[in-house]
């Protein structure tokens, strides 16, 4: 992509008034349980509590959802979507999901 | 890629200069940690102002948006086939305003100034922020088809903007005899859900079929190839057979001009289509306030879209400012709903995180698309994103669309679709909701 002189002309005024989100540190920082856990709230609802066909996931314990997530991303569990989303993410983010549904989806 | 680190020094000293700055000339706001203004209230801005006010309630978030209620596009070609209402695609801000304490001004945004941090209103207030977030969604380019301007979208309706002109589109198809033709003309890419138009081309052949069997659907495409393209195919010819027939680009698919008056479209090498009922889904761009304060690339491919900065989805032109949904270049994300939501709830964390001195988190995204060929037959695609400095990329491996042949094929088709119902039953309260 290349540069914009636009881009600088909010410094020059020097406006800003909070620091700007700033893209992480190389190597970027892993997904935090709760960025990963935005991700499935489109379906399974806010806070994991499903409004229409899609199941809730707020009460399941962390190993509960840490193996079905496991299972559909090795295929071991029959699904119509969850294995396309589950090989989005690696073993250790499945971790970070499972504790942090577990913990703040009730 | 540009970047724009401001050092602790710089924050607090700017910090005083804007309390100054806004004891002056500027609507005075009630002591807030930070003031996000956010314009747009469809699926990007709603979900970002309400997600704002959850990270942090002391964040005071003001949403600029002029309309009352909100008409979803997600769903409004099913008021086509005639499964839904307007009334169950319609939601309110209620919800924001009173549960959420989101300050709702309801006129439209006709200015920002990046330097001064403000944006001017319709009704001319101007509300200063520490942090603008930006969903206007996206903008008709009348005049970009020769002969499609705002008059002609009312003979020939895009109901590209859920609405008027999803009635309109609608009633007219209600008013055509069995054994009239409907045309509908697909622009290139990109533009607003990729799969939209061909879940529509099935939603117009079940209410043909149900009602006007004798009746055809013309379907002239900009491009030879498209979203979860074989399963509609297969989807069509086994729901609707030769009802449709769709003409790719490279059969001299492309409309360069239509006539409202005469009901024609006319393609690239001169064949001329009379319609019964036409729908055109004109090029599109970034909404016109994106544009009008140079948040828009000007040349290229992507000329008309905002770059952003593809780990925050700050703008690359103008900081402070972040550019999410259909307005935003995001990489492989797909100008969704689903994506739009996905960025605003990361937008969300990573101004709370930063208003709150704590680093922008690490930026995951998705997107699911589903579409429907009848009431029982759904189809979906799916991926997962992140950020890379190239853009934002699908995570490989991972993804993709349905199955063409699965195993129990009716019952898959059908759960999707019920599935398709749950995903638009979650998503409209995660966005609108209490
Ligand atoms: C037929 C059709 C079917 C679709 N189906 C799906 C689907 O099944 N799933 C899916 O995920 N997506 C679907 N989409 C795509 C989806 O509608 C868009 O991607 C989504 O609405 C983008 O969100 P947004 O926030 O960018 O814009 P929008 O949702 O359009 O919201 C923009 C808002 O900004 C407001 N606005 C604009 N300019 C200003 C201004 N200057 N000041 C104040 N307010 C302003 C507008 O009034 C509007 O309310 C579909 C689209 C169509 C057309
Ligand atoms: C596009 C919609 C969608 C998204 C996004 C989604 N899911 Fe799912 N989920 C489903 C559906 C549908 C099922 C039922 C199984 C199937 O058909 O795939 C399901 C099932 C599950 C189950 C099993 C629940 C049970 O009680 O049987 C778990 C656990 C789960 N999902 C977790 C997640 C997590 C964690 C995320 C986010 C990382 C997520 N899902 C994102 C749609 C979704």
């Amino acid at each position: 992509m290349k540069p914009f002189h636009f881009a600088l002309f909010g410094l020059a005024f020097g406006a800003a008034t909070l620091p700007a989100v700033v893209a992480a540190q190389t190597p970027p920082a892993p997904a935090s349980g709760r960025v990963l856990i935005a991700t499935c709230t489109g379906c399974h609802g806010q806070n994991g509590k499903s409004a229409g066909a899609i199941p809730t996931l707020a009460g399941q314990t962390e190993a509960q959802i840490r193996q079905a997530m496991l299972d559909y991303k090795n295929d071991r569990r029959p699904a119509t979507i969850m294995s396309r989303h589950a090989k989005g993410f690696s073993d250790d983010e499945i971790g970070a999901i499972a504790r942090e549904i577990a913990a703040t989806w009730r | 890629m540009a970047q724009f680190k401001l050092s602790r020094r710089a924050f607090g000293a700017s910090l005083l200069a804007s309390s100054a700055l806004s004891a002056c000339a500027i609507r005075t706001e009630p002591a807030a940690k930070a003031r996000v203004v956010v314009v747009g209230g469809g699926f990007g801005g709603a979900t970002a102002a309400k997600f704002l006010r959850l990270e942090d309630p002391g964040i005071a978030v003001t949403l600029v948006e002029p309309k009352s209620e909100f008409q979803t596009c997600p769903f409004s070609n099913y008021v086509l086939s005639g499964f839904k209402t307007m009334a169950d695609i319609t939601h309110n801000y209620s919800a924001l305003t009173s549960t959420h304490g989101v300050r709702h001004i309801r006129e439209t945004a006709v200015a920002i100034d990046a330097a001064a941090k403000t944006v001017r209103t319709s009704g001319g207030q101007t509300l200063a922020y520490d942090k603008l977030v930006l969903s206007p969604g996206i903008e008709i380019r009348y005049g970009a088809l020769e002969g499609y301007d705002a008059a002609a979208a009312e003979r020939m309706p895009h109901a590209w903007a859920a609405g008027a002109q999803t009635v309109l589109l609608r009633r007219q198809l209600e008013a055509m005899p069995d054994g009239g033709t409907v045309v509908l003309s697909i622009p290139a890419n990109p533009f607003r859900c990729p799969p939209g138009p061909y879940e529509r081309i099935a939603m117009i052949a079940h209410y043909l079929k149900t009602t006007k069997p004798r009746s055809k659907i013309l379907a002239l495409d900009a491009k030879d190839a498209f979203s979860k393209q074989g399963l509609f195919q297969d989807g069509w010819q086994s729901q609707y057979g030769a009802m449709i027939e769709w003409v790719p680009l490279g059969k001299d698919g492309k409309v360069v001009r239509v006539d409202p008056a005469a009901l024609t479209l006319t393609s690239e090498f001169g064949e001329v289509h009379k319609a019964s009922v036409a729908n055109v889904i004109p090029p599109q761009s970034a909404g016109r306030i994106a544009i009008a304060s140079g948040l828009a690339a000007t040349e290229g491919a992507l000329a008309g879209w905002c770059p952003v900065d593809p780990f925050t989805f700050e703008s690359t032109r103008a900081k402070d400012i972040h550019v999410i949904g259909d307005a935003s270049i995001a990489g492989a994300m797909p100008k969704s709903g689903f994506s739009a939501s996905s960025q605003a709830k990361f937008v969300a964390q990573a101004i709370g995180a930063v208003v709150n001195g704590r680093p922008a988190p690490t930026a995951v995204f998705a997107n699911t698309c589903y579409s429907l060929i009848t009431p029982d037959y759904g189809i979906s695609v799916a991926d997962v994103f992140r950020p890379t400095a190239q853009g934002i990329v699908a995570v490989q491996g991972a993804g993709g669309v349905s199955p063409r042949a699965p195993a129990n094929a009716a019952q898959f088709r059908a759960q999707e679709a019920h599935y398709a119902e749950g995903w638009y039953a979650s998503t409209t309260k995660e966005t609108w909701g209490s």
